[in-house]
């Protein structure tokens, strides 16, 4: 069983490293997107501005900035989690409205903290601003974990679901089926090779913005590493399930489309989810992607132990399973 | 001793078309089997089902005497029409794949001679020339020394030098006595290679035996075959058994003096008239009315 797996899995490897222009795209697409966005600083611009207020009940607030159009205010009761968000960019900045007079927090980093604070300034002269304890987190150390995180969703599902999808319409997945390897084998030596793949793609990929602009990673290497090969397995598994039936070109690319998409908006790649509806929230919490970044963000920006991740690898891990089980009993050889 | 493949009763249905229509038939080790037919007739399929590659609607398969498994696989060895390999691998690194998908088989490099391919050994698969491309999939058939080595049409398209090539290349493999089933629209490839063959049409099996046997029993007879031209309506008036060609007319007899002299009393002229033997065209002419080549 493991030579019929190693003999697919080494030809497989092959042929992707002989695939050049694959290669090349594979590489350069993440790494021109982390240099644009450093480059661009502020990231995707939005009108909407996030402003947490330290109260219980937003309604009982009332401050001449809280009529602001264009900001998004959030009631927030821990004022050291609040904190800690401003400096990892997931708000943009911290309103305590006192009675003897406003404090804020707003991380001097934040270019949209910058404006909001300008926002603020306007409406109420008299805030105080607070020192952010802690080192504050630059966006683009944030929007790192999110663009790998995009990468990787892409080549999962991509690389994998369009490959097989390949072999079945051109006939090779035919072939195979004539010799005794099992559709458990085949898959599985798919997934390891996209797998080892990914793994060395996205680590050069890290060492290299490391390298460039100062990437921020206070966590273990090793947590990070296996928190990206858990992902990976979870989303390679996903793409198979799209993979392992059809025949269509067409339908395949429309699956895959539909599921890459809402990854990419929802799962925390470009902006941070809190306080975004509740809905919003329990729909991102559904994607393996959202998993992976949260898990990935606490271990880089918060240096978070294998404890604290423990939630999201054993999500990653269990639809891991729940996907290769789907796929691996759906499997068809032939096109219908 | 029963025999190393068997058919019972293979039927496919498809929603509009019934492709497979109770053909059962038997191999003995190291035969050779021919499957015949024109396009279309069921041959695909039938071979298709006996490889496992497609579920029948009906009827069994036995290998060795047991429904088709894990044994099988090991041991079979398969041609498709058309197969399509792994992109950007050399001709080694194919056969490399397919090797390592068995436990038992050639090396590499006896089956890189085997197949006359040594000096391609190297070279990407997609750079191959069709006959070059059939020989490399010919190779990945034998990658496992197969007991039973599946064949479909494994010379269509062909030039006449290359089908020749192939043709000794799988006589080479007869001669180590392992089995071959084999399907083709060509007449002189069936009669060449097979030591049995069916013939099919429309999902049946129409005639079965030995090539030369088989045609015996049909035609106890000759043929005499004329140029249209020739074949006045005073001749189509005599009580003959004619097959009427675009080119030539067939007149098929069992007496063939009484028959000549026929012709000549409503002068038909003989300057181009040939007496031949019937072949396997001819008797599948014979049971279809079809012409066998496309």
């Amino acid at each position: 069983m493991i030579r019929r797996l190693l003999a697919v899995w080494h030809a497989r490897n092959l042929e992707f490293l002989r695939d050049r222009g694959s290669l090349i795209f594979t590489l350069l697409l993440p790494l021109a997107l982390v240099l644009g966005m450093s480059f661009v600083f502020g990231g995707p611009e939005r009108a909407l501005f996030k402003v947490a207020v330290l109260t219980d009940d937003l309604g009982s607030i009332e401050h001449p900035f809280m009529i602001e159009r264009y900001v998004d205010f959030i009631a927030s009761d821990d004022a050291a989690a609040a904190v800690r968000k401003v400096a990892r960019h997931q708000i943009d900045l911290l309103l305590d409205t006192a009675a003897d007079g406003s404090r804020y927090w707003v991380n001097p980093d934040s270019p949209k903290g910058y404006i909001v604070e300008r926002m603020l300034l306007q409406a109420d002269p008299a805030a105080k601003r607070q020192p952010v304890s802690g080192d504050a987190v630059r966006y683009v150390d944030w929007l790192l974990p999110g663009i790998l995180g995009m990468n990787i969703m892409f080549s999962c599902l991509f690389g994998v679901g369009y490959v097989v999808l390949r072999y079945r319409k051109n006939g090779f997945l035919k072939r195979l089926h004539a010799t005794p390897i099992t559709a458990f084998e085949f898959l599985a030596a798919q997934v390891l090779s996209r797998l080892g793949l990914i793994l060395v793609v996205t680590v050069i990929l890290f060492v290299g913005t490391s390298y460039l602009i100062g990437l921020r990673s206070v966590g273990n290497p090793a947590l990070l590493l296996l928190i990206a090969t858990l992902g990976s397995l979870s989303l390679i598994a996903l793409g198979l399930t799209i993979a392992a039936r059809f025949s269509s070109d067409e339908l395949v690319g429309g699956l895959l489309n539909t599921l890459t998409w809402p990854m990419m908006l929802l799962s925390g790649v470009w902006f941070s989810l809190e306080g975004s509806p509740e809905w919003v929230r329990a729909i991102a919490k559904v994607f393996p992607l959202t998993h992976m970044l949260d898990a990935a963000r606490a271990v880089m920006l918060d240096g978070a132990g294998l404890a604290q991740v423990a939630p999201q690898l054993g999500y990653l891990a269990i639809t891991t399973l729940v996907f290769l089980a789907f796929g691996a009993w759906s499997f068809r050889w032939r096109t219908d | 001793m029963s025999p190393l493949l068997e058919v019972r009763n293979l039927t496919k249905l498809y929603p509009r078309v019934t492709a497979v229509d109770g053909v059962s038939f038997s191999v003995e080790e190291g035969a050779c089997f021919g499957l015949l037919g024109p396009n279309g007739a069921g041959k695909t399929t039938t071979i298709e089902i006996i490889e496992g590659i497609l579920p029948p609607s009906a009827g069994e398969v036995l290998y060795r005497g047991e429904p088709l498994g894990r044994r099988f696989r090991a041991e079979a060895g398969i041609l498709f029409q058309k197969t399509a390999l792994q992109d950007f691998l050399t001709v080694r690194q194919t056969l490399t794949l397919f090797r390592g998908l068995y436990t038992q088989g050639y090396d590499i490099d006896e089956l890189l001679e085997l197949c006359s391919l040594q000096k391609l050994a190297d070279r990407d698969h997609r750079k191959l020339s069709g006959g070059q491309q059939q020989r490399l999939l010919l190779a990945v058939a034998l990658v496992n020394d197969p007991a039973i080595l599946f064949l479909d049409e494994p010379t269509t398209g062909f030039d006449p030098q290359a089908r020749r090539n192939f043709w000794r290349l799988i006589e080479s493999v007869k001669a180590r006595r392992r089995t071959i089933i084999l399907t083709t629209h060509y007449m002189d490839e069936a009669q060449r290679l097979c030591d049995e063959i069916a013939i099919m049409d429309r999902g049946r099996i129409i005639a079965q035996g030995a090539p030369r046997e088989l045609v015996s029993s049909h035609f106890a007879d000759v043929l005499i075959e004329l140029p249209r031209a020739d074949f006045t309506p005073a001749a189509r008036a005599l009580p003959l058994r004619v097959i009427e060609g675009t080119e030539r007319v067939e007149i098929t007899t069992d007496d063939i003096d009484q028959t000549l002299k026929a012709l000549m009393a409503v002068h038909v002229p003989l300057r181009n008239l040939r007496i031949r033997p019937p072949n396997l065209e001819d008797l599948f002419l014979e049971l279809t009315g079809k012409e066998l080549r496309p």
